[in-house]
């Protein structure tokens, strides 16, 4: 007697993707996949992917998608969820994306407290592009544009989204997770389902920032990598809830 | 039917309204606040969605969410915004996505002057934003044209899936006129099912997207939107002849220009000269085969073309004319607005020059 124990979420798309081995843009779609699943909501979501290695999000997370300009998917998200507020609507940002072209959308956003969700991914570095130095890489981190590593006095500190966002009235929650381990990916699951949950009690705009690897730009195996964003990424971005505006401060 | 009183800008923001607009988004910038002012009290009472936007980047990217989302959408701006809103433009069209866009033109280069101006015609009609992509361009010469041309522009949006400008210069938007309201008949447009809505029954998804990585794929898009284009250019030319039949000069303008312009001929027709205006309502397509046809007749000694800039729209009045007929022109910039003196004077010195 065979028994399943485990299978592919119907909220994933029966394809190949394109991302390089270790990277953790697949395992972040398979744990949006599995709560839009648990939650219902396949029939419904609107996700928006911006330029960035994960433009092609809508070939694999089986709801229906918005490709959206470099930086502009929080002003995309806007457009569809105020004209359809019963609509879960997400965007799914890299760093390069959210915290350096794309800040007035995404400071924006939150400040209004529109009631979409943002997952975002920082890996601390371009992607797409070829490994040059994102807003969120680190001090010394060696980038194709910081080769000698990035210079606080050339290129200042890098930027935590996440506490910089929650500054906002607009912000109803914000948590940093890392996919890492199956301990931290099961509580980044917990976390993405409680961002889509808020989102549908229409309290605010919800932001779940998640440390991700990109082995390929920063010249790592995939298990290296991991082991760097438990390390080191997350020494600089602690990880757990920034804020939860249904719990008092 | 009765007559009422608008103001250009509210007029447009009205008649968007009144055509099914149920999402607008906007930044402020002389001389078209009063739209989005007017929409932020409007639209909440049409049962529509207003906000104002941190940027007009922000704003057409919002337009494109909402039109992604198959909601009829419209933002407006001047000069300086809309060379913002030309990244957006690029991807409403690489996405095939409609949506209307108003320029209430003003004076460049740069921040140039808040007057009225014509200057934005080749970013309109030739670049809307990178890539092979081409927008319908609309310029009205008066409110009621205004208010008329905004109800074709979201069905020609919807009909061609493609983004549409209506592109008035800043005295159109702060002029008041008589207008009438007319009863539209509902055109029959094509469902919009490409909409990212949610998925189908049969649990098929929609992905609205202008990403072709595959060249060859991304080259068959660019010949199917080609070929859309040469459809749009045989089927939606709009344009106005008035007393160009055997005239002996024909002034070509758009917009206020061509109303100073109508000023002209009626001065000069007292002096016993006959002169015709040509008015092109779409800019894209430019009508160029009746202005061709116009132009070799016997009688017509000239072509002027009246711009308020130094000399766009020339370049198709030229395209058209193609060397039968001498094609002057005479330009003012950004809030110099031509006077039916200057144009006159004009066309008393090319007469000059002919007969020596
Ligand atoms: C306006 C614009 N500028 C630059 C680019 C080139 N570009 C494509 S992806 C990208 C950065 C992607 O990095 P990130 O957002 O961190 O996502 P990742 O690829 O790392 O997942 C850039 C700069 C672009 N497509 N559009
Ligand atoms: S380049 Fe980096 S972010 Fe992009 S798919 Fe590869 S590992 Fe992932």
């Amino acid at each position: 007697m065979s028994q399943i124990v485990y299978q592919r979420s119907p909220g994933l798309k029966d394809v190949e993707t394109h991302y390089c081995p270790g990277c953790h843009h697949g395992i972040v779609h398979k744990l949006i996949a599995e709560v839009l699943t648990e939650m219902d909501l396949l029939d419904t979501a609107v996700g928006v992917c911006p330029v960035g290695c994960s433009v092609l999000a809508g070939n694999y997370i089986n709801c229906d998608f918005i490709e959206a300009a470099h930086g502009r998917a929080p002003a995309v998200a806007t457009g569809v969820k105020r004209t359809h507020p019963e609509l879960p609507v997400f965007t799914y940002q890299g760093d390069g994306d959210l915290a350096s072209i794309g800040t007035a959308e995404i400071v924006h956003a939150t400040m209004r407290g529109e009631k979409f969700t943002t997952i975002f991914i920082n890996n601390a570095i371009y992607g797409m592009t070829g490994g040059q130095m994102a807003p969120t890489t680190l001090e010394g981190q060696k980038s194709t544009t910081s080769q000698s590593g990035r210079d606080r006095k050339i290129h200042g500190l890098p930027v935590r989204m996440a506490e910089m966002l929650a500054t906002l009235d607009g912000m109803a929650y914000a948590e940093r997770v890392c996919v890492a381990d199956i301990p931290s990916l099961n509580k980044a699951k917990r976390a993405i389902k409680k961002a889509f949950t808020l989102q549908q009690k229409g309290i605010g705009f919800t932001f779940i920032e998640v440390l991700s690897t990109c082995p390929t730009n920063w010249g790592m195996s995939p298990v290296e990598a991991g082991r760097w964003v438990q390390s080191t990424m997350s020494q600089y971005y602690p990880l757990g809830v920034v804020k939860d505006a249904e719990v008092p401060a | 039917m009765q007559k009422e009183l608008w103001k250009g800008n509210e007029a447009i923001a009205e008649a968007a309204v009144r055509a099914g607009c149920r999402a607008y988004f906007g930044y402020p910038i002389t001389p078209q606040n009063e739209i989005p002012e007017y929409m932020s009290v409007r639209m909440p009472e049409a049962g529509g969605v207003f906000v104002q936007a941190e940027s007009e980047i922000a704003a057409i990217n919002m337009v494109y969410g909402a039109a992604a989302a198959g909601v009829r959408a419209m933002t407006s701006s001047s000069s300086p915004g809309i060379s913002l809103k030309q990244e957006g433009i690029s991807y409403l069209i690489g996405a095939e996505l409609p949506a209307v866009i108003v320029n209430m033109m003003r004076g460049g280069p740069g921040l140039g002057t808040i007057q009225a101006g014509q200057a934005d015609y080749f970013q309109a009609t030739r670049s809307p934003g990178h890539g092979d992509g081409r927008m319908i361009v609309l310029a009205p010469s008066g409110i009621q044209e205004a208010a008329d041309l905004v109800a074709e522009a979201f069905d020609l949006a919807d009909i061609y899936r493609n983004p549409v400008m209506i592109l008035a210069d800043g005295m159109i938007g702060q002029m008041m006129e008589p207008i009438v309201w007319h009863e539209r008949k509902p055109a029959e447009l094509p469902p919009k099912d490409w909409a990212a809505l949610g998925r189908e029954g049969d649990g098929r998804t929609h992905f609205v997207t202008s990403l072709r990585l595959q060249s060859a794929e991304n080259e068959v898009f660019n010949q199917q939107l080609m070929g859309k284009y040469q459809q749009i250019a045989r089927d939606e030319v709009r344009w106005e002849a008035i007393d160009c039949q055997d005239a002996q000069i024909i002034i070509v303008a758009y917009g206020t220009t061509a109303r100073i312009c109508q000023s002209a001929a009626r001065k000069l027709k007292q002096e016993g000269i006959r002169v015709g205006v040509f008015r092109p309502i779409g800019l894209w397509p430019y009508p160029y085969e009746a202005l061709r046809k116009l132009a070799e007749q016997d009688t017509v000694r000239s072509v002027l073309t009246v711009e308020m800039s130094l000399g766009q729209m020339v370049e198709d009045v030229r395209l058209a004319v193609c060397g039968v007929k001498p094609t002057p022109f005479y330009g003012r910039t950004g809030g110099m607005i031509p006077e039916t003196e200057q144009v006159a004077d004009q066309v008393h010195q090319i007469l000059r020059e002919v007969k020596a």
